[in-house]
């Protein structure tokens, strides 16, 4: 009881808080009130970006059930990355609204479902990230599952990874 | 119970369940990061591919980053001969592939007929290099198949049948080329393998004839439907050279359907019509292999 008390007594004062950020000259970042998203560097928006040619016709969008299940999918793809221990790291410092967003417009885009994607290319966009085959294999295999459970045939499942895997140049960085 | 069993038991449980999360977090050499079926199945070489045929995949379920393990054991059941293989097979860094496979062929009362006494069994041993030179299965240029060389080192154990029946040699050297692509637009996977060999009946009969004693150039070709993430249905066909005097050789093939049970093990039960071998024709029957991989 005692040594307790005399440990307790012989600590030093707290000091104040320095605040690193300040004396690095580091901004905090503000979540858009709107949207919810951090800002990001301008650049120029381009379908292109979303490194795959759309399907033509109406048929996968279909099978995808339109801009809902394909929001509820790219919403849950990234829902199981970030609980999968395999990848969770690489997504503690990404902002994952922005992610859903750019993720659901890029799915939506490349699957003739009527929308624009907005986000940036896939080389800069993964480029920070750090992602190797195993980790694209993850991110693959969530998908997947995510599909399974909207009931998305096997046929269409891997049809639309065809347009996903020639990406694997531009993702995998080490 | 007894007691000190079951405490060791619990000892040991306890052990594994506190290992495995750390060895999650600092990415083990061995963790199995490639997609489902994407490593092919044993073929009865050794090898990874799809059963009969070589393909360009690297066994093991590793990544580029780890080393991959692979182990099999395979039955044929022939209406007058039994074929049993297995072997083991370690991929490197989704590069290397190093395998050892073991057959043995059980002549039945084809062995009687033959002199050699029945249920006279010939054995060989394969030993296996396959380097993936370029290419991806799955991933890259989708028109972009993934290639690889390979070279398999044939030894029978039963050399002085070998010859007894007209072959040269009783060891022989396969060179192989393979190019293998899933095509996900289709859920279509296609092989196409070059093979340069002098082995009668895979080596089991020898290697080349008086006569015939060049390599040959032969072709396996395979093509499969992926069903389902854990299930594949394909064809297969392989041509052989046909060196040996006494008995007729003849291409095989086999339908197969394959599917992987877990992660880690993966079933394949097949048809397969090996022709004639050694003078008995119309070798039909069903193959059964099991896959363990790592």
């Amino acid at each position: 009881m005692f040594l307790l008390a005399a440990a307790l007594l012989i600590q030093p004062a707290i000091e104040p808080q320095t605040d690193w950020d300040k004396e690095f000259g580091i901004e905090e970042k503000v979540r858009d009130p709107v949207t919810g998203e951090f800002p990001v560097d301008p650049y120029v928006r381009d379908n292109r970006h979303a490194g795959a040619t759309p399907f033509s016709g109406s048929a996968m969008a279909e099978a995808f059930g339109g801009q809902d299940g394909i929001r509820r999918i790219a919403n849950r793809t990234v829902e199981l990355s970030e609980a999968d221990l395999r990848i969770a790291a690489i997504f503690v410092s990404h902002d994952m609204v922005r992610l859903k967003r750019t993720l659901f417009e890029q799915f939506c885009y490349i699957l003739n479902a009527g929308c624009y994607y907005s986000g940036r290319d896939m080389a800069t966009s993964h480029k920070d990230l750090g992602i190797r085959m195993r980790d694209m294999n993850a991110l693959v295999e969530n998908l997947q599952a995510a599909m399974r459970e909207e009931k998305i045939p096997f046929a269409a499942q891997s049809r639309f990874l065809s347009k996903l895997a020639p990406m694997s140049g531009d993702v995998i960085t080490r | 119970m007894d007691q000190p069993l079951l405490r060791f038991s619990a000892a040991l449980l306890l052990v594994l369940a506190t290992a495995a999360p750390a060895q999650a977090e600092d990415t083990p050499l061995i963790d199995g990061g490639k997609l489902l079926l994407t490593n092919g199945v044993a073929t009865i070489e050794g090898t990874s591919g799809g059963g009969v045929a070589s393909w360009s995949t690297i066994a093991g379920r590793e990544t580029d980053r780890g080393i991959g393990l692979s182990g099999h054991v395979t039955l044929i059941e022939l209406p007058d001969y039994g074929w049993q293989s297995h072997g083991f097979a370690v991929g490197i860094a989704n590069r290397i592939e190093l395998s050892y496979a073991r057959q043995n062929f059980d002549t039945r009362d084809v062995g009687a007929a033959l002199g050699l006494g029945e249920g006279y069994t010939l054995n060989q041993d394969i030993f296996a290099a396959k380097v993936r030179l370029l290419g991806d299965v799955v991933y890259g240029d989708p028109l972009l198949p993934q290639i690889s060389v390979g070279i398999e080192h044939k030894r029978n154990r039963d050399t002085p049948v070998a010859l007894a029946v007209g072959a040269a040699h009783g060891k022989g050297t396969d060179v192989t080329i393979s190019a293998t692509k899933l095509f996900l637009s289709h859920s279509v996977l296609v092989n196409a393998t070059a093979r340069l060999t002098k082995a009668n009946q895979t080596g089991l009969l020898g290697f080349g004839a008086a006569g015939k004693n060049d390599h040959s150039l032969q072709f396996e070709g395979s093509i499969a439907y992926q069903l389902s993430r854990r299930a594949v249905i394909g064809a297969e066909y392989r041509t052989k050279p046909d060196n040996l005097a006494f008995a007729r050789e003849d291409d095989w093939l086999d339908l197969f359907a394959a599917y992987a049970l877990t992660k880690n093990l993966t079933v394949t039960a097949a048809y397969v019509d090996l022709g004639s071998i050694a003078t008995f024709h119309k070798q039909r029957g069903g193959m059964l292999s099991a896959q363990f991989a790592f």
